[in-house]
């Protein structure tokens, strides 16, 4: 960079790009902050319960506390330059749905029905795992490029992890809702969780490569990029593959999530609407088609289409084949009595959503008690998470970390919206969790190491530039020939 | 546990909700990345031209800089400013003030001239001791032209006549 000096002229400036401070402090502040919200909404929950502070505040807060300060001493250590809010706003989503948990734990109806016990020191203990790998991956994952070499290992993982469920005397016998769990040992595994990272690293490092074929090749037709044929084929494939999860799992959610991240990397990569375009077609028919056919799929649109009368058809117990379930209409139920300000926490009767009220049907919960209100500051909080992602994405310095920090908040951005979508009644329901929220372990842990690979990117992302090129003193100067 | 407790309860917990994601959106407002405009201090680049000085210019010349420049008085019909007239630096300009003004690729120069057709150190200008301005090439490879000729010794500038430094083209104007 040449200018030009003196000490008299003052009008003289350079023109820099910031070095970006490291903000560590910001995300403390922010981190008490988000420790100290659920902690007041746990007091508020014991008070409106049992007219008492819980006896478990103390343990509850420091215990939150805890981890969320060893996950803010790691990052300060290994991932100086990070993004000041995604472990914040993680922790804080953590500790709400941790209280809700809790909450619904203590109703006595739904006691009865969960003969496992109380969920919510399950889910502080898978918590506590969550926070262990999230610290793993920042220690061993010094640079996330490394996962660009797993590339084709990670398609074949990805799909193994997805095709899991099916394997017989693996998947769970669920006889209800969609077949994506797998049990090991007693644990029921969500492994479409964990495929959602490995798959976000195999289109990251697939559409590097073969993004510049893909935009470049196409004719314009109407005012859109029309891809050749040929390169419509990893489309095509992925969206098989998405159309098999739908038939042989039954689960929208998944197959959504899995075909919707691909279009978002697609079009992040080649910058063609026309991908866009025929990804909400290929989309639409591939739903519209399995839902003719599939009956639990159909039971799933039609409870979407019309809550009330699959509601009658459980309550009169009819027995057509098909499970018919009322927690659609119950949980709008939930939303409706909410009103804008809620009922206030532990004031609802959520409960009587009864089965999956602490895991499906969170939202639920939240929207009964804190409102309209509170939901939507829930929501803006999952917005600020992947707008933090996007951010991180525009700021990195290498195509693959661009693409993966895409691809990671885009399949983050689509759960949200799935499962909320479904909870209020907008798609149909679908078998997927809402990401920190939720009790279950899968979904937790995959989340936090979701956050921890982001946060690694924006650390590479915001860390100052490398020092600029060699002077050109060192360069010869050229001789002028007449 | 009263009804207006748990109301207040109710609203704080809402408000302490909300109270959080404005914090968090006013954290990314502060986190914008962008460009940054800095003020070149006079404090820094008082330091860098001594040190140019002291590489650049001869014992005798820098007893001429300290008698003859720096007082301020200027003389009537004096050039006050040096105006790049071609080149890729085009438009800057250089207020005169009797301090030696140095040419060149070298990071130091007074004008660094991104041009691989200037040396490192090319060419000075500077005041004599009448305060005229005189330019003199500094040995450079492609040499320095003043009006269409090749500089062999330092030769005074008259207002306006181009100095001619691989690409760029410089001129001292009032």
């Amino acid at each position: 960079m040449s200018s030009t000096t003196n000490p008299s002229t003052n009008h003289t400036s350079t023109i820099g790009s910031i070095g970006a401070p490291s903000r560590r402090n910001t995300e403390l502040a922010l981190l008490v902050f988000a420790v100290v919200i659920p902690v007041f909404a746990y007091a508020n929950v014991g008070l409106a319960l049992n007219n008492e502070v819980p006896a478990g505040l103390l343990s509850y807060g420091l215990g939150l506390g805890l981890l969320a300060g060893v996950g803010h001493l790691v990052v300060r250590k290994f991932a100086p330059y990070a993004d000041p809010l995604l472990l914040p706003l993680a922790t804080l989503l953590n500790g709400l749905g941790l209280v809700v948990i809790w909450r619904l734990d203590q109703s006595k109806l739904l006691k009865s029905i969960h003969q496992a016990g109380s969920a919510a020191p399950r889910q502080l203990l898978y918590t506590a795992l969550a926070i262990g790998l999230f610290v793993v991956v920042l220690i061993f994952l010094k640079d996330h490029r490394v996962l660009q070499r797993y590339t084709y290992i990670s398609m074949v993982g990805a799909l193994v992890l997805l095709l899991l469920p099916l394997v017989p005397g693996l998947g769970a016998n669920i006889t209800y809702g969609a077949k994506i769990w797998i049990s090991v040992a007693g644990f029921s595994i969500q492994p479409g969780e964990f495929a959602k990272i490995v798959l976000a690293v195999f289109f990251a490092g697939y559409l590097m490569v073969k993004r510049d074929a893909l935009a470049l090749a196409s004719r314009r037709f109407m005012g859109i990029y029309l891809p050749r044929g040929r390169d419509l084929g990893p489309i095509i494939v992925v969206w098989m593959i998405s159309i098999l999860i739908l038939v042989f799992e039954t689960d929208l959610g998944t197959s959504l999530l899995f075909f919707g991240m691909f279009v978002i990397m697609l079009y992040v990569a080649t910058e063609r609407t026309s991908w866009i375009v025929f990804g909400l077609l290929m989309s639409a028919a591939g739903a519209v088609g399995v839902a003719s056919f599939e009956p639990h799929v159909k039971t799933r649109v039609q409870a979407w289409l019309d809550p009330m009368r699959e509601y009658t058809l459980s309550r009169s117990g009819v027995h057509d084949g098909v499970v018919h379930s009322e927690q659609a209409m119950q949980a709008l139920w939930a939303f409706g009595s909410g009103g804008t300000l809620g009922t206030g926490l532990g004031r609802g009767h959520s409960e009587l959503i009864r089965f999956a009220a602490n895991s499906d049907f969170i939202l639920a919960t939240f929207g009964e008690e804190l409102g309209l209100a509170g939901i939507m500051a829930i929501l803006l909080i999952y917005g600020l998470i992947v707008e933090r992602g996007i951010r991180t994405a525009l700021a990195a310095r290498d195509p693959f970390g661009k693409l993966l920090a895409v691809g990671l908040s885009g399949a983050f951005g689509l759960q949200v919206f799935v499962v909320a979508g479904g909870v209020m009644g907008l798609i149909p329901l679908t078998g997927m969790t809402m990401p920190f929220l939720a009790s279950g372990g899968s979904s937790v842990i995959a989340n936090w190491a979701l956050i921890a690979i982001l946060i690694r990117i924006s650390d590479t992302a915001r860390r100052p530039a490398p020092a600029p090129a060699p002077s050109p003193d060192a360069e010869m100067t050229q001789v002028v020939r007449p | 546990m009263s009804e207006l407790t748990l109301t207040v309860m109710r609203l704080g917990f809402l408000a302490v909700l909300w109270l959080f994601v404005i914090v968090a959106v006013q954290v990314i407002r502060s986190d914008l990345f962008g460009t940054r405009v800095t003020q070149r201090g006079s404090r820094r680049d008082s330091g860098r031209q001594q040190t140019a000085a002291r590489q650049a210019a001869p014992p005798q010349q820098r007893a001429q800089q300290n008698s003859g420049g720096g007082g301020g008085r200027q003389r009537r019909g004096a050039p006050t400013k040096l105006v790049v007239s071609e080149g890729t630096l085009t438009g800057t300009t250089v207020a005169l003030q009797g301090q030696t003004i140095t040419l060149g690729r070298a990071h130091d120069s007074t004008i660094v001239l991104d041009d691989d057709y200037a040396s490192s150190r090319h060419a000075r200008i500077y005041p004599d001791r009448d305060g005229q301005w005189i330019v003199e090439d500094l040995g450079s490879t492609n040499g320095t032209y003043l009006d269409r000729s090749r500089l062999t010794t330092p030769q005074p500038i008259p207002l306006g006549a181009p100095i001619r430094i691989g690409k760029t083209v410089i001129e001292l104007r009032k």
